[in-house]
């Protein structure tokens, strides 16, 4: 009967909303990274679904609404990315220069470093796009064959890593001028590098924001091709 | 009303041309792209999307929490492979910070002169 009960579609897609809601609200209150919604809601989703003897398939079909908002949500991006192309501005070419740079050297080092290390094929597909916002990484590696709970997870955990250490790397690497800490956040960590380059002042959090839609669209038309004849 | 319209357009369109590139790039990116140029070239006013659009946006991270729950089956695989998945991930991210950062600079700071 419990089953019968909690594994309805409404009573899933509700504790999904119910857990990321309370997630969110003690993410506010202790402003730890580790404590992230996104990630409390992974582990306690999990958990309840194997106390419970619900299978994943029967998840990913009550939560079939949450996918397709997931496929509008990208389209929207390009909303974002209308908003912020208003600011390429002067800045054209060095802004598009540098995207590309970070773009193929993101995709070919994260492969070729794994590949080196004896990761599967699979394994590549599945974390190449690793530096773009997780709806994007996921429309990416869906084609080529990559497992999307890998790219989602793993893609979800460089944001943090970049959003907690960019800021020390950086100064650390000599990069100073707060337009440039601002654009590699975005670039190497995606919303989650934006939302702590916001916390860093007015123009680190719009360059960041730039260049997290730029490393989208730039990675969602090369790494298909880059798949095929680099690695 | 007419933002999700446009919206779900774009998405369609995308899909089909998707279909026509064989697969290529997905329907939701090109969709994305075509959204971009539709605000772009002015035939859509930024206001008419706006709420719908910054609606999906600030609900993106609810919207791929089944994927990540999908480890539940999958956490084996990165299991096998923690290693070469840890230390490609972190290295590639600090190369990426790196890169773009110094790139920009450089570049920025050639302008000037």
């Amino acid at each position: 009967m419990w089953y019968d009960l909690f594994s309805s579609d409404l009573a899933l897609l509700t504790l999904t909303v119910a857990l990321f809601v309370v997630g969110g609200a003690i993410h506010r209150r202790t402003r730890l990274m580790l404590l992230h919604p996104v990630l409390l809601t992974f582990l306690l989703m999990i958990l309840f679904l194997h106390l419970m003897k619900i299978p994943y398939a029967r998840y990913m079909e009550a939560t079939k609404l949450l996918d397709f908002a997931l496929g509008l949500s990208v389209v929207s991006l390009g909303y974002l990315l209308y908003e912020q192309s208003e600011r390429l501005g002067k800045n054209f070419l060095p802004i598009l220069i540098s995207t590309f740079a970070g773009c193929v050297a993101g995709i070919l080092s994260v492969v070729w470093i794994a590949a080196a290390m004896g990761a599967d094929r699979v394994i590549l597909h599945s974390i190449a796009p690793k530096s773009v916002t997780v709806p994007i990484a996921i429309a990416v590696a869906e084609p080529l064959g990559g497992i999307l709970s890998v790219t989602s997870v793993v893609v979800f955990c460089v944001g943090i890593f970049g959003a907690v250490f960019g800021p020390s790397i950086l100064r650390i690497g000599g990069v100073c001028r707060s337009e440039a800490v601002g654009f590699a956040l975005g670039a190497a960590s995606h919303g989650i590098g934006t939302s702590r380059a916001i916390e860093l002042g007015v123009i680190e959090g719009a360059m960041s924001g730039l260049a997290m839609a730029l490393m989208g669209v730039a990675t969602a038309l090369l790494c298909p091709l880059m798949e095929q004849y680099l690695y | 009303m007419v933002g999700l319209l446009v919206i779900l357009l774009a998405y369609l369109a995308g899909n089909l041309l998707s279909q026509l590139l064989s697969g290529y790039v997905s329907g939701n990116v090109l969709g994305m792209l075509i959204l971009f140029a539709l605000l772009k070239l002015g035939i859509v006013k930024a206001e008419t999307v706006r709420p719908v659009a910054k609606f999906l946006l600030g609900a993106m991270a609810l919207f791929f929490i089944p994927y990540g729950v999908g480890l539940m089956e999958s956490y084996h695989v990165i299991l096998d492979n923690l290693w070469a998945i840890v230390v490609a991930a972190l290295l590639s991210t600090v190369v990426v910070l790196l890169t773009t950062g110094h790139c920009f600079q450089r570049l920025m700071k050639h302008k000037r002169k």
